[in-house]
């Protein structure tokens, strides 16, 4: 039943990513190259390989498998991740690139000249690489078993293993190559199966995607259960299943209604509506809030910026970056949808995160093309894995072998690519049952809460102390990793708890901005001697050559 | 913690800035040793005054220098704001009108709920037009600085 063309499809990606790799290696001379590429990447390069890089497993894969799931409200998960982008464009791009500062522990020292900041820093950005490396790891072990059949562990380690050679051996150099063609391999790869499921729906007849007598199923069909959940029957039973349980349906019946998921079509298809529950709006906003402000505070982001020669290019890398990453986010959607109608049974099994993967298959029936589609669409998922953690990679490694080896070389440099790499495939090997989108919004959440305060206050407010900064990091960014731990290691919750450590961002973003701003009032007499000079280098444009 | 701070790559700050000829230089009195005479083209000297004095105003962070950075800054500033309102408005508004007008949903064009084409569609083109203003206002904001320190009125 497993495809031919699937294993060659992610082997080609795999050599082509080291190929790429190796080729850069050639011309990877000097530690200046290994870090920052020499900073001779040409802007178009460098917003392809932003985008590449940024476009996780949760971008690929979750995307589509949370709007199969929960309907348009989860719609605010691709714009937020888009509108992060303009985020940063807005508030960050070019006077951070004017500071010169390589990683936020960088900028800590230059604009606030405290060693200690730094090592706080240095403590975030790995936490919140780590935090965003486990999920990634997780989608490509659980993609590949659901292709291959091999078993979990299989697909976390060969990324694993791929990135931290890459990494280690080209630096981001390579990297930069690499990440520019995964943009384009991920977008095809969406792209032009879309094409062909479009077409195949106008050839069905155009199904609704809700139709009136609710989802039923196109074939005969056999789901294994995943996850334990309560499904609700065409003739009004009630079941329970758990992981293992075989059902049969036959052709033309109803979709069973799955507990956890949107209930009916309507939950599915119209928004929150205001009520006696005001939950699902709050959820709503926080989510807007840790999407919109967290892509400034990730790591691999910010490490892209300093590779572009002056502030105005980075301005323009940014607005470059945010049209490819629009136009990738409009696919998703698509999968989503159509997956209502073709892959109903993802949504019984509890597999929802694999309808990108299924869909082809599912939709074009097992001919060639379906194979091949399917083929290119796994091709594709595992160039998300990679590009991703490839960049998480770098720019942990790059701040464990300047902050906490202090060598600064090339050597230093490939033994933290070992740690950086090694430490979250541990975990993803031992982590597992945790839903890969719903982490990686946690680590958006983290990133608003500590590095979006600190990064916007820095570049916009003369007042800001290190007193200030740290205070505002250690209490938002800390009450954000309480959540995130809360939420995936405690006692499950219910009711506004569950809501409030789920989606943190709506109380701890302001509770970090407040924090910040109070203590730097209180503690004015610690403000950096030469604040005026800071602000004249982060502002004034390049062209005045001051 | 090591004893003395490191100097990596990533630390290094830029190289120092270039100066015009003709300019003394910014780091302070000392660095002109006395005695010394500076012979400039009378020429270059007189064309050159007023841009170099603004930038010397600048660099030492003089009271003038001051006032010109903190005029880009809140310029730029001002400018994010101005435009994460018209996002916050533009896009942040959608769930609260969802929620108080259930029948915005339910309204319907070329066979899709509003929602969907808003959020799945058009919310794309509205960041990029938002961010590609953004882009051009920054720039002649910058453009107004460097006009005004090259070509100071007085």
């Amino acid at each position: 039943m497993h495809n031919g063309y699937v294993v060659p499809a992610i082997v080609a990606v795999t050599l082509a990513t080291l190929g790429i790799g190796f080729y850069g290696l050639r011309l990877a001379r000097t530690t200046s190259d290994f870090l920052v590429a020499s900073r001779t990447v040409s802007p178009t390069w460098n917003a392809a390989a932003i985008g590449g890089e940024y476009l996780s497993a949760a971008s690929f894969l979750g995307v589509a498998g949370l709007i199969l799931k929960y309907g348009v409200d989860v719609l605010w998960y691709p714009v937020g991740f888009a509108a992060g982008y303009l985020a940063l464009l807005l508030f960050v791009a070019a006077p951070l690139r004017r500071s010169g500062a390589f990683t936020l522990p960088d900028f800590c020292e230059l604009r606030l000249g405290s060693r200690r900041l730094r090592t706080l820093a240095t403590v975030f950005v790995i936490f919140i690489g780590w935090l965003y490396l486990v999920p990634q790891l997780q989608g490509a072990g659980l993609t590949l078993a659901t292709v291959t059949g091999s078993p979990y562990p299989v697909g976390a380690l060969v990324v694993a293993g791929v990135i931290t050679a890459n990494v280690a051996l080209g630096g981001m150099r390579a990297v930069t190559f690499v990440q520019a063609f995964q943009y384009w391999l991920k977008l095809t790869a969406l792209a032009v199966p879309a094409i062909f499921l479009i077409l195949q729906w106008q050839a069905d007849g155009r199904p609704a995607v809700t139709p009136p007598d609710g989802p039923a199923f196109r074939t005969a069909t056999t789901v294994v259960v995943e996850h334990r959940a309560t499904l609700t029957l065409g003739d009004g039973g009630i079941r329970e299943v758990r992981p293992g349980d075989r059902l049969d349906f036959a052709a033309g019946d109803p979709v069973p209604q799955v507990s956890g998921t949107a209930t009916d079509a309507a939950d599915w298809l119209l928004p929150n509506v205001a009520g006696d529950d005001d939950r699902g709006l709050f959820a709503t906003y926080s989510l807007i809030l840790a999407t919109f402000l967290g892509t400034m505070g990730l790591p691999h982001v910010l490490v892209r910026f300093y590779t572009n020669p002056d502030g105005a290019a980075a301005r323009r890398t940014t607005l470059v970056v945010l049209a490819l990453v629009g136009a990738f986010y409009l696919l998703p959607t698509l999968y989503g949808v159509l997956g209502r109608i073709y892959t109903p049974q993802l949504l019984v099994a509890g597999q929802t995160d694999a309808v990108v993967v299924l869909l082809p298959g599912a939709a074009l029936g097992d001919g060639p093309t379906g194979r091949l589609l399917a083929a290119l669409v796994s091709a594709g998922a595992f160039a998300a894995f990679l590009s991703t953690s490839s960049g998480l990679v770098t720019s942990v490694a790059g701040v464990i072998s300047t902050d906490v080896l202090g060598h600064g070389s090339v050597r230093g440099f490939r033994l933290a690519t070992l740690i950086a790499g090694g430490v979250p495939t541990v975990l993803a090997l031992n982590v597992s049952g945790m839903d890969v989108s719903q982490v990686v919004g946690l680590a958006f959440a983290v990133a608003a809460s500590s590095f979006c305060p600190l990064l916007v206050l820095g570049i916009w407010w003369r007042g800001l102390t290190d007193v200030g900064a740290a205070a505002g990091v250690l209490v938002g960014g800390g009450a954000a990793i309480g959540a995130v731990l809360l939420t995936v290691l405690g006692a499950p919750l219910t009711g506004w708890p569950a809501t409030l450590t789920a989606q943190p961002a709506a109380w701890t973003v302001p509770l970090a901005f407040t924090v910040m701003v109070a203590v730097s009032v209180a503690t004015r007499r610690r403000l950096p001697p030469g604040v005026g000079a800071t602000m004249l280098r982060l502002h004034a444009p390049e062209t005045l050559r001051l | 913690m090591p004893p003395a701070p490191r100097r990596t790559p990533a630390d290094t700050p830029p190289a120092p800035p270039r100066r015009p000829a003709g300019t003394a230089p910014a780091d302070g009195p000392a660095a002109v040793a006395p005695g010394r005479t500076r012979i400039v083209l009378a020429e270059v000297s007189r064309r050159d005054t007023g841009a170099d004095r603004t930038r010397v105003e600048l660099t030492q962070q003089t009271q003038v220098g001051e006032a010109l950075v903190r005029g880009l800054v809140r310029a730029q500033l001002a400018l994010a704001l101005r435009l994460s309102l018209v996002v916050a408005i533009g896009l942040g508004g959608l769930p609260w009108l969802f929620a108080i007008a259930p029948s915005v949903g339910r309204v319907t064009a070329f066979g899709v709920n509003l929602p969907w084409l808003l959020l799945g569609v058009a919310a794309f083109p509205f960041l990029i037009a938002v961010g590609w203003a953004y882009v051009r206002l920054a720039e002649r904001n910058e453009q107004d600085f460097t006009d005004l320190v090259q070509r100071p009125e007085c």
